[in-house]
């Protein structure tokens, strides 16, 4: 655990040693603080609470998490420290981890920088503030969930702008798996257990649950089998690149 | 220290290491030698534990790298190919990373951060982020990371590329002063390196290991290039003398 911990560390100064971190930093609370007015009429529906602002999260995330991703392990194999890395004593489940737990750190950093939001909301009106909280924590589970599939396929290569595609159109599907455009499409063709299945693998459908305000056992399960599964392909697909 | 047995790796159609096999002892310090492209960096990878072999066992300290992995790491300071480092990191930054995972604390490991900083004269660039650095001095970083934990084992890939003949010199005083109480193996295509330095040396070349004995048997043979010559580009003949 304590190499996690070390290794978490190192990654973290990572992000904060060049313009990166603060760039990516000023565009998503540019980005979150913007588009919930510009699209989401925050003002029109005339109610306190922040759901546009929450809606806004997944289509957000489609950008901004495989950014932070992309480098986990691509930048590793580029210069050549995955090799000191791999033949310190650490196990891979411990680099995997630690290098995940920085990112989702990161992430949540960015998320809790928002703050302004619930205070203007607060301001406005009376928002159900359990809601905002719980949609805080759907919003920070999606993005380790995410964060998780993105270490997959930043394992899989040295090439950062493959890791950053690929993550992104995952997660698209994963988004667009909750869609009502993509439900109506399939109900009707595939029997409904399938649409069902559709449905709950669809980022959108879990964080819709959560943001209801209840923080239920399924989309508790989802997102940490999710990340579970993700880390655990991740170490595997680091294994297989030694022997190749 | 380090007992290689029959170890081979295919990159696809290419075998790029066949069937070497070499022992290290303690107090040997090893040269590695041969042209670019002969396998010695990839012999390396496979003896650290970076590359899984395609058939064959290296082991150190008694244990096998890929079956009693962490052991052998725990006993093992390297230097890969090109001395990476963390570019974005300060030296002092670097090695305060590479001394907590090698688990020194408190005042053993600020005294040997000062010691390895001193033994490589980092002091003048501890504080200056790792890009920013000459290829010499991100070699000696790469260098004290790797002696850093006072390890039995050193596995050394060119220590002394990209460094001026006066640093050359220093870090060949500095493996021969450490040799008496560890096994070293370095790799080199610049043969003075050998007598300067080794006790013993091998060559390798296409994967093959061709010669195994002292620098001073390699010498008798001739003029050092000349030599190194002639069992480069004649295995078959060479690997039976
Ligand atoms: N990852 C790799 N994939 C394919 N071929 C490789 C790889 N690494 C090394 N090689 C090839 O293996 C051979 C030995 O390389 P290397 O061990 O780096 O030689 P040396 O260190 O002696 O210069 C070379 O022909 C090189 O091109
Ligand atoms: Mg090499």
């Amino acid at each position: 655990m304590k190499n996690v911990w070390t290794l978490a560390r190192r990654e973290l100064s990572g992000y904060f040693a060049t313009p990166v971190a603060y760039v990516f930093l000023f565009f998503y609370l540019v980005f979150m603080g913007v588009m919930p007015f510009a699209l989401g009429g925050f003002y029109e529906r005339e109610q306190a609470d922040l759901v546009p602002f929450f809606q806004f999260h997944p289509w957000l995330y489609l950008f901004l998490i495989p950014a932070v991703s992309m480098r986990l392990w691509a930048e590793e194999r580029k210069s050549g420290t995955v090799e000191l890395l791999m033949t310190l004593p650490v196990t891979l489940w411990q680099m995997v981890l630690g290098k995940f737990l920085a990112a989702w750190f990161f992430t949540g950093l960015a998320l809790v920088l928002t703050f302004p939001m619930v205070i203007t909301v607060n301001f406005l009106g009376k928002p159900d503030n359990g809601v905002i909280l719980a949609s805080y924590i759907g919003s920070f589970l999606l993005a380790g969930g995410y964060l998780a599939v993105g270490s997959l396929f930043s394992a899989s290569t040295k090439n950062q702008v493959i890791a950053f595609v690929l993550t992104f159109v995952v997660g698209l599907l994963f988004v667009l798996a909750g869609h009502p455009f993509v439900l109506d499409w399939v109900t009707g063709t595939v029997p409904a257990a399938v649409t069902d299945a559709v449905r709950s693998f669809s980022f959108l459908t879990q964080m819709n649950t959560i943001s209801g305000g209840v923080i239920d056992v399924r989309a508790l399960t989802y997102f940490g089998s999710l990340i579970v599964a993700c880390l655990i392909g991740s170490g595997i697909v680091l294994d297989m690149k030694k022997a190749a | 220290m380090i007992e290689i047995k029959h170890l081979t790796k295919d990159f696809g159609s290419l075998r790029a290491v066949d069937d070497v096999t070499f022992n290290v002892r303690r107090g040997e310090v090893l040269g590695f030698l041969g042209p670019n492209g002969a396998g010695k960096s990839t012999t390396m990878k496979m003896l650290t534990g970076f590359l899984a072999p395609t058939s064959g066992t290296a082991s150190i300290a008694g244990h096998d790298i890929e079956n009693d992995g962490m052991a052998a790491k725990k006993k093992l300071g390297y230097l890969p190919e090109g001395a990476p480092a963390y570019s974005d990191m300060t030296p002092a930054a670097f090695l305060e990373f590479i001394a907590d995972i090698r688990g020194l604390t408190g005042d053993k490991k600020k005294a040997r951060i000062a010691e390895v900083v001193r033994l490589v004269h980092l002091e003048a660039v501890l504080h200056q982020s790792i890009d920013t650095l000459s290829k010499g001095f991100k070699r000696r970083v790469g260098l004290a990371q790797a002696i850093l934990h006072d390890p039995e084992v050193l596995v050394l890939d060119e220590p002394t590329d990209g460094l001026d003949p006066n640093q050359k010199h220093e870090v060949r005083a500095l493996i021969r002063s450490m040799a008496p109480n560890k096994a070293i193996v370095l790799s080199t295509h610049i043969l003075e390196e050998v007598e300067a330095v080794c006790t013993r040396a091998i060559i390798i070349a296409r994967g093959k290991l061709l010669f195994d004995g002292t620098p001073q048997e390699l010498l008798s043979r001739g003029p050092l290039d000349e030599v190194f010559r002639n069992i480069t580009s004649t295995p078959s003949r060479a690997a039976v003398s």
